[in-house]
């Protein structure tokens, strides 16, 4: 397993949408096959940070990025980089388990049917859904909607949509805020299982989520005009029991936010 | 409970005027069905006798007892399928134009509005523009290309319109996740948005078109003919439709012809339920089999 | 699926902590009367120093709950079985702070020739040790029967204890020459017995953990 090689670096990273600043002077570095959550109050720029590393704000109007994402050394962001590829190799699952209403095979065939690859098309769907733990539940539905499934194996089905392209990094937008106590704990089963095999960046409002599921953590927080910067980045143990700002502390502890 | 008393006295009133007022609503909603059920009652009385298939197989005549719709009838169902060949295509182009790739600026703002406006222009307008435009300066005549092109210009809103609401209501969430898994915008379209609005385009067309093929008005302005005695057989002879045959019978002063204009109404009619019970058939079937 | 799998590996980690500090502690109980036996005062020094291995490895396995605690906010049991093994470590801790104070009783005692032969005192001691490694036997075992059953052994301590301290008397009031020394084998004994108490500590923790009530067991009558 690569550990503690960087696989994420993000440079003085700015984000705009119009004249709103969103984020401001963001660095931090992602480390291979780790799970790193980003954590902070609400509308502290969490998300439009995640959104960065597989250039979903691109499909905003009006977003504008400046600094750099580097994915294995090479910015995503260069003129030269189509943010097809990009989302090819960095997976992504959102907030509200989102199948589309078609079958339980054709919502995991459709990554790699959009990108042209139908080899296998089966084998490359069941492996997927095996990685996401839920093959053995739809295993007799494969043609049947996906819409059928509860929201727990919703989610998980968007876990194997995004495997079945073998990306190398998943990002995951709180994953769990629609899904019950159980549910929630079955996800985070999956992602420390994944975690062996992907980089893993998730972002999510419930701190205790944060602290159980991540390596490392990094906490957000947003500025006098609402601009999102990151005030601490470590690992997961340190910023929960002994976080070096008094933001942080102020924020896990619940003193505000 | 605090209050008790006040909360009871006033629940008995609150009732009260619950029950009032749906009375009054159900009221409203029976007014349109019975207008409704009268007329069809009216019409049936007056025209279900001269209904046979001499009546649907022969041509208009001067004589009410061997005069038919059959030229109008072809004339309709020519005309409809050369503006459901027509507005269809160019209806769900411009939707998914405006909703899917048009960057929200000014020129768009303007296109929308137009489009709003434009499908509450009358009829008559669209018939003179078409006379104008078709008949003459593009000098098709008074034939069937000319009626289906103008009835194309006057559906195109209401079907774009329609097309644009069925898009909306894709979830964007949907969109979001397809382009999370590398799809380009033409694959979105292409495989999330147009599969689940299709319903609801479909609909929405059809409806136009039924509205469409209602209408007299923009036919009598291009001038289709009101006696036919042959059958169209390509789009630039000329024709007659339904609404006009009809039209022409009530204006008659003689009683046979009423009856025949009622015959003819109800034919219209069928034609008219055939085409929104295929819309909603074709819907369900679509949503069946995006929900599978 | 076991659910929550980071949690249980983690806790298995502290809980192979606790044993190894469990056995380092028993092992410088027995080791303390060795060099009472044996007056040798090397390993006394030895056993002295040790415990700050043993006070490290405590500190380490409670920065390891508290982090547990932190990030993976454990409920009920698993909330019980940390708290538990936050006291378990200083009662064990503690025990070997006992060692410690036996191991300066020998050296106190120097060179000084043997009052009597130990008997009594590293039965004591032998005793104390098996109680602790069943105690925790039963911790790792989540037995709470057998910890109340080890609980009761204490009797045997506390009877024990009686009869060395009934010896000594008996030698103090026959040569009050002897009472320094016999004094000092009566603290070694005392010792042995609070340490044993402290065994009985961690089953009443175990217990703790098992049904989640707090209850007194096989209380000593010192």
């Amino acid at each position: 397993m690569e550990s503690n090689t960087t696989c994420l670096e993000v440079k003085q990273l700015e984000l705009w949408y119009g004249n709103f600043q969103a984020l401001r002077d963001i660095s931090m570095a992602v480390p291979h096959n780790r799970i790193t959550a980003i954590i902070g109050p609400s509308g502290c720029g969490k998300s439009s940070l995640l959104r960065c590393f597989n250039r979903m704000n691109d499909l905003i109007p009006g977003a504008r990025v400046k600094g750099e994402v580097l994915f294995d050394g090479r910015n995503i962001y260069a003129a030269d980089v189509d943010p097809t590829e990009v989302r090819y190799r960095i997976g992504m699952v959102f907030q509200k388990p989102n199948p589309f209403p078609k079958s339980v095979f054709e919502n995991v065939a459709f990554g790699p049917r959009v990108n042209g690859i139908t080899d296998n098309l089966a084998e490359v769907v069941e492996h997927a859904l095996h990685r996401a733990a839920l093959w053995d539940e739809v295993k007799d539905r494969l043609h049947k909607s996906a819409m059928e499934l509860s929201g727990g194996q919703q989610q998980r089905l968007c876990i194997a949509r995004a495997l079945a392209l073998e990306p190398e990094v998943i990002l995951m937008d709180e994953p769990c805020s629609a899904l019950d106590p159980v549910a929630t704990l079955k996800i985070e089963d999956l992602m420390r299982n994944l975690a062996e095999e992907y980089t893993i960046i998730i972002v999510t409002h419930n701190m205790q989520q944060a602290a159980r599921v991540s390596d490392m953590a990094a906490f957000m927080m947003m500025e006098e005009d609402r601009a999102g910067v990151l005030v601490e980045h470590g690992p997961t143990s340190q910023l929960f029991t002994n976080p070096k700002d008094k933001r942080t502390e102020d924020y896990i502890t619940g003193r505000f936010g | 409970m605090r209050n008790g008393l006040t909360f009871y006295r006033h629940l008995k009133k609150r009732k009260l005027k619950g029950n009032i007022l749906s009375l009054i609503f159900l009221g409203s909603t029976m007014v349109g069905t019975l207008v409704l059920i009268v007329l069809i009652v009216d019409v049936l009385r007056d025209g279900v006798g001269w209904l046979d298939w001499q009546f649907l197989t022969s041509f208009p005549s001067r004589k009410p007892e061997e005069a038919g719709l059959l030229s109008a009838l072809f004339g309709t169902l020519w005309v409809m399928t050369l503006t459901a060949l027509f507005s269809f295509p160019i209806g769900i182009g411009t939707a998914i134009y405006l909703e899917e790739y048009a960057p929200d600026n000014r020129l768009k703002r303007f296109i929308q509005t137009n489009i709003n406006n434009l499908a509450g222009v009358p009829s008559i307008v669209y018939g003179l523009l078409g006379l104008s435009l078709f008949v003459q300066a593009l000098a098709m005549g008074r034939s069937v290309l000319a009626g289906a092109l103008t009835l194309t210009l006057m559906s195109l809103p209401v079907i774009i319109i329609a097309a644009q609401e069925a898009i909306r209501s894709v979830p964007e969430a949907h969109r979001l996740g397809a382009f999370a898994l590398g799809a380009s915008r033409w694959q979105v379209v292409r495989n999330i948005v147009l599969p689940s609005a299709l319903p609801g385009i479909l609909t929405g067309t059809i409806l136009a078109m039924s509205r469409a093929i209602g209408e007299a008005a923009p036919m009598i302005a291009i001038s289709a003919l009101v006696y036919l005695t042959f059958i169209p057989s390509n789009p630039l002879d000329r024709f007659t439709v339904l609404p006009i045959q009809i039209f022409n019978w009530v204006s008659r002063p003689q009683e046979d012809f009423q009856h025949l204009a009622a015959a003819g109404i109800i034919v219209l009619l069928v034609v008219l339920l055939s085409m929104n019970a295929a819309a909603i058939f074709l819907r369900n079937r679509y949503q069946k089999r995006t929900e599978e | 699926m076991e659910m929550r799998t980071t949690f249980h590996k983690k806790l298995r980690e502290i809980q192979d902590d606790i044993l190894a500090v469990g056995s380092m502690v028993g092992k410088a109980i027995l080791r303390s009367i060795e060099a009472l036996k044996n007056r040798d005062l090397e390993l006394a020094r030895q056993i002295i120093a040790d415990d700050q291995k043993i006070n490290g490895k405590r500190f380490e396995i409670e920065e390891k709950c508290i982090e547990l605690i932190a990030t993976q906010q454990p409920m009920a049991s698993d909330l019980r079985i940390i708290i538990a093994i936050l006291n378990i470590t200083t009662e064990i801790e503690r025990i070997g702070d006992y060692a410690v104070g036996i191991a300066r009783i020998v050296i106190m005692i120097g060179d000084e020739p043997p009052l009597k032969p130990l008997i009594d005192i590293p039965r004591m001691a032998e005793q104390t040790v098996d109680m602790l490694h069943h105690s925790l036997d039963a911790l790792i075992k989540r037995d709470a029967e057998a910890a109340k059953k080890i609980a009761t052994e204490d009797d045997l301590i506390d009877h024990l204890y009686d009869q060395v301290f009934r010896e000594l008397l008996t030698f103090m009031a026959e040569d009050p020459k002897t009472i320094t020394r016999a004094t000092r084998l009566m603290w070694t004994a005392h010792n042995l017995e609070r340490a044993a108490d402290r065994v009985t500590n961690i089953c009443e923790r175990v217990v703790f953990i098992v049904t989640g009530k707090m209850e007194e067991i096989g209380a000593s009558k010192y």
